[in-house]
């Protein structure tokens, strides 16, 4: 049993803070997506619930919360209880070990410094990893155990298109993992700081661009997002994978798609877009500037559903293995030798 | 130690249902609790490397192929009633190969246990399984040998199952098209 220390209870403050921040990050998320989907399409939107409809995320969770829970009489009970539960948890899990800050001391109130984050592993990119690629799971259970075939179809698109970007994802997170010369994500963020000339920030973006784009790319495919959002598509699937849930258990994998999105591109901010480090504001309020950054790419995740058309699943199959696949190969190549030549 | 015993417990309580399911579903969702399991025992010995990577190859790489093998091929589930007599595994030829496997298993394992405590610590200093950095050096150099070897030992399988999963002659169509 440890000693209860401020140290203890800041990082229990943390925990708590970061699981209701990623909760009410999604509800925000389907606020933004839904306003500006509306703005990109001359719309309204939702704007009656609250002021400029803010409320309206609460008003649809109140919504499903009343709905009643439906199983299909074929479905294997077990599992199909199982499957939303993996895929919330994985999204939820993933975001322990990103930091979101430079050492701080809560404005004096710690006897030491301490790390905004809630999990600090050495070995955190490739933890990262592992629960992205454990996620699979709450998709293709939610599939089978679901007996439609809708459901099981999106479930197997799902599961072949997230083994084949998980490939060139690993493979982008190893050349910046390279260049960064660890895996722990407070290190590289820490290897970000500073800028070239006075003028340009030391960003792995600009040492890696080829990197941050495959990083993006398989990123957009692992959470299933437009336009790489087959195993829902709707003209084709009804609603994929989740076509049988209703109520919370809908609910929990509408959250784990947005706590993902949140997670890529917080784990982006901090790979490829210096984490916290940013000018103007000092070092203890650098979290802002992650906050910044992440709301960023979340920006653009949303643009980008409203701009692309939804791919064909071939092309798709074959951009990934074809393309994405080799291009990261080769950029892993030339990382490793430009890390040799001028010694990382 | 109460961890190492949960985990410990886990894994192996999940191994032997993996084989005691009707079902492959379940078999394979047990064998990915195993793994959990065995990831968890190898963060007990300060080894996090090992344990991620455990995550990612087995359960997250190869058991995610499994299970698709398993849905696409909508494989039955198993009736013991009705092919107690015809099941190839449960003709007397068969089964008398399985109990010697059994036995020399359990020999082995005997062997490997009475040794372990000799060998406690092992030659492995105990930097060299937590850093990536020793992993990877060890890997490339004292036992690049080893490691090239399997490597082509998995080319081998890999060739083989495209030799053996190919079609009849003809122009070869690309996969997904």
């Amino acid at each position: 049993m440890p000693a209860i220390t401020p140290l203890l209870i800041a990082q229990l403050v943390i925990i708590v803070v970061v699981f209701h921040a990623l909760l009410l990050s999604a509800a925000a998320m389907v606020w933004v997506e839904r306003r500006l989907a509306a703005a990109l399409q001359q719309r309204l939107g939702p704007i009656r619930v609250g002021w400029q409809g803010l409320l309206q995320p609460f008003a649809d969770v109140i919504k499903l919360m009343f709905k009643e829970e439906l199983r299909p009489k074929a479905a294997d009970a077990l599992l199909f209880a199982l499957a939303p539960v993996i895929s919330a948890t994985c999204a939820f899990a993933a975001f322990a070990v990103v930091p979101f800050g430079g050492e701080t001391t809560l404005f004096g109130l710690l006897p030491e410094g301490m790390r905004l984050q809630v999990a600090d592993v050495n070995v955190a990119a490739l933890v990262i990893f592992a629960i992205a690629s454990m996620s699979v799971y709450g998709i293709v259970l939610a599939g089978w155990s679901s007996n439609s075939k809708y459901s099981l179809i999106g479930g197997l698109r799902s599961s072949a298109q997230m083994i084949s970007y998980e490939l060139s994802y690993g493979m982008a997170l190893v050349s910046v993992l390279l260049v960064g010369n660890s895996l722990s994500l407070t290190d590289i963020v820490n290897g970000q700081a500073g800028a070239w000339f006075g003028v340009i920030p030391k960003w792995f973006v600009f040492l890696q661009p080829l990197g941050f784009l495959i990083y993006m790319t398989a990123g957009v495919a692992e959470t299933n997002r437009a336009p790489f959002d087959f195993p829902e598509a709707e003209q084709e699937l009804v609603a994929g994978y989740h076509t049988e849930y209703s109520s919370m258990s809908f609910a929990m994998f509408f959250l784990a798609e947005y706590v993902n999105m949140v997670t890529v591109s917080a784990v982006a901010t901090d790979l490829f877009l210096g984490g916290w480090h940013g000018p103007f504001l000092p070092a203890s309020l650098g979290w802002i500037w992650f906050l910044l950054k992440v709301g960023a790419l979340l920006f653009f995740y949303v643009w980008m559903r409203w701009t692309l058309p939804r791919y064909r699943y071939d092309q798709l199959m074959k951009f990934g293995w074809k393309v994405l696949l080799p291009v990261s190969v080769v950029n892993l190549l030339v990382t490793a030798a430009g890390v040799l030549y001028f010694g990382g | 130690m109460t961890l190492f015993y949960v985990f410990a417990v886990v894994a192996v309580l999940a191994s032997m249902l993996v084989i005691a399911q009707r079902n492959p579903i379940y078999s394979v969702l047990l064998l990915i609790l195993s793994f959990g399991a065995l990831s968890g025992l190898y963060v007990l010995l300060d080894a996090p490397f090992v344990a991620v990577t455990q995550i990612v190859v087995y359960a997250g790489a190869i058991m995610v192929l499994f299970l698709f093998v398993v849905m696409l091929l909508n494989a039955p589930h198993e009736d013991t009633e009705l092919d107690e007599h015809v099941h190839p595994l449960r003709r007397p030829g068969p089964m008398r190969v399985g109990a010697v496997l059994a036995v020399a298993l359990i020999v082995e394992l005997g062997w490997a246990l009475t040794r372990a405590g000799s060998q406690a610590g092992g030659d492995f200093p105990a930097a060299a399984v937590s850093s990536v950095r020793a992993i990877g050096r060890s890997l490339f150099t004292a036992y690049a040998f080893p490691f090239e070897v399997t490597s082509v030992l998995i080319l081998v399988a890999m060739v083989g199952a495209v030799v053996l999963a190919r079609r009849d002659s003809g122009p070869s169509v690309p996969p997904g098209a």
